[in-house]
């Protein structure tokens, strides 16, 4: 099981929304798996990096970190604490400086995410629960994918929940189980790649930045992605300015995508997207298998 | 006619009272399915029930008798182990549509995705546009007929079903071949065309079915176990 959301708006009038609109379709999708929940959000680029962290013990953790963080960078830093997470704003050409400052600082917080547009706010729970904690319904940006886990490859953690970013303003969300990820991970950890758990989402998406660091497109990642992960998988994937949808060959991992001249969205199942603007009307399909679509801003 | 808002009332509502069924309430149309599950699920009465909408998973499965009509698309597993009676999805079916079904017709008149018709064991299926891959797996008796193209595989490890495709068919599967159209196959097919409301020719359609290769084990391949 495992619910898969999506959104990326062609109109900017619809940005304010966005949190709003995919913490529905989340929420909707509860019962394909309550064990953790989480929602990429991209943002709008204000020109500054972003780092989301979280932390098991967020007060002691966050505590006067902006300053800290700023003091040793020798630059501003801002922070905006949202329950077990916290963004830190900073020069975006500090961000890999910044992240290795916060393992020497902070060793208990884990790195959610880091770019220009991305937040990623995950945690073991229901997706309701999940976006109350972090007011997910409040958030604006221009797309968005959120993930409702049912773990069967490794345990239910914070970290072991979706989206997994291994790369700036990368993220991906995976419904379904690969059966070569011990090999792959090894493969990547020699290329250079650094693992956080050992889940088998987290080596898909290394496989896919790692594609993207070598100098490939989104589409070109996911096209890879065909030939080398073995198993079962509906990936959605997000990038500063794309989205994009991939499925494994026997597709029987669930997908339905909806778009219109507003937006194009992903579900798991069509409940996800029925109360989307305009859907009646909307082109709804079933992505086809071993198909790669993406869609660029 | 009975109408029902399954938004306000739910779903076991609905389907406990077409499962009580009283032979004066036999026409229902139901609002606001908004792709729920098992919608008109183990109905066994001659029912008429229109569904304004679409469905999730396992609508209509196991129907006996009734006729139901989606009135949009359906999701995983329409009319799955069907009996007898009629389903009509006006718009595309997701996976497996009609698998392991017994009886009854179901009409698709979109396309219909993966593994349609799986394990078919005497339903009739009729698909007005395309079917995806695995179609008719292991597929026992029936007829599936597919008026657009059909996907890879067809009708793998196939058993004694009758596939008919007007379309391209882009790979067969394993002991499937394509077959001889005598006169008894083009009046079935002239039958379940009509009955499907599906403007085409039974001239227009190649038929398919198992080369009977797997049913015994060869002592040939006895080194591959």
């Amino acid at each position: 099981m495992c619910g898969i959301v999506g959104l990326f708006l062609k109109n900017r009038s619809l940005e304010p929304r966005l949190g709003a609109m995919l913490t529905d379709m989340l929420v909707t999708m509860t019962d394909r798996g309550p064990d953790s929940a989480g929602i990429a959000i991209y943002g709008a680029d204000d020109g500054r990096g972003k780092i989301t962290l979280q932390s098991p013990d967020p007060d002691q953790d966050f505590a006067a970190l902006d300053a800290e963080l700023g003091r040793v960078l020798g630059c501003d830093v801002d922070m905006q604490v949202k329950d077990s997470h916290a963004v830190l704003g900073l020069p975006p050409e500090r961000l890999s400086e910044a992240r290795a400052k916060l393992a020497e600082l902070r060793p208990g917080a884990r790195v959610m995410s880091a770019g220009e547009a991305i937040e990623i706010y995950k945690e073991v729970g229901l997706p309701k629960d999940v976006a109350a904690r972090f007011d997910l319904p409040g958030m604006s940006g221009s797309h968005g994918i959120g993930h409702t886990r049912m773990a069967t490859e490794s345990a239910v953690t914070t970290l072991g929940a979706h989206p997994f970013s291994t790369g700036a303003d990368q993220c991906l969300v995976h419904n379904g189980s690969l059966s070569n990820h011990n090999s792959l991970r090894r493969q990547l950890a020699r290329d250079g790649m650094t693992f956080e758990t050992e889940n088998d989402t987290e080596v898909a998406a290394a496989y896919l930045s790692n594609k993207l660091q070598n100098g490939s497109n989104l589409g070109e990642a996911l096209e890879a992605s065909l030939n080398d992960l073995d198993g079962f998988f509906t990936f959605v994937v997000g990038t500063k300015y794309g989205f994009g949808v991939v499925r494994d060959p026997i597709a029987c991992k669930p997908a339905v995508m909806a778009e219109t001249d507003q937006y194009v969205a992903f579900g798991s199942e069509y409940r996800a997207l029925v109360n989307l603007p305009g859907i009646d009307t909307a082109r709804v399909w079933e992505p086809e298998p071993a198909t790669v679509y993406f869609w660029n801003h | 006619m009975q109408t029902f808002d399954l938004a306000a009332r739910g779903l076991r509502d609905l389907n406990a009272k077409l499962h009580a069924h009283n032979s004066n309430q036999t026409a229902w149309e139901i609002d606001n399915p908004k792709g729920s599950h098992a919608i008109a699920v183990g109905l066994d009465a001659p029912l008429e029930v229109v569904v304004n909408g679409s469905t999730g998973y396992y609508c209509a499965g196991m129907n006996k008798q009734a006729t139901v009509v989606v009135k949009g698309s359906a999701g995983p597993g329409v009319a799955e182990n069907m009996m007898s009676g009629t389903v009509i999805v006006e718009g595309d079916a997701s996976q497996y549509a009609g698998a392991t079904g017994r009886g009854g017709l179901l009409v698709i008149k979109g396309n219909a995705a993966s593994r349609c018709g799986i394990s078919m064991k005497g339903i009739d299926i009729v698909v007005h546009g395309n079917i995806g891959h695995m179609s008719a797996f292991m597929a026992q008796s029936g007829n599936l007929v597919v008026l657009g193209d059909a996907g890879a595989a067809l009708g793998d490890s196939l058993y004694e079903a009758r596939l008919f495709v007007r379309g391209e068919v882009k790979s067969l599967g394993a002991d499937c071949v394509e077959k001889e159209m005598r006169p008894e196959h083009i009046e079935i097919l002239r039958d379940l065309l009509e009955r499907a409301g599906a403007d085409a020719r039974p001239e227009d359609f190649r038929r398919y079915g198992s080369a009977r290769t797997l049913y015994n084990f060869h002592v040939d391949n006895v080194s591959a176990y």
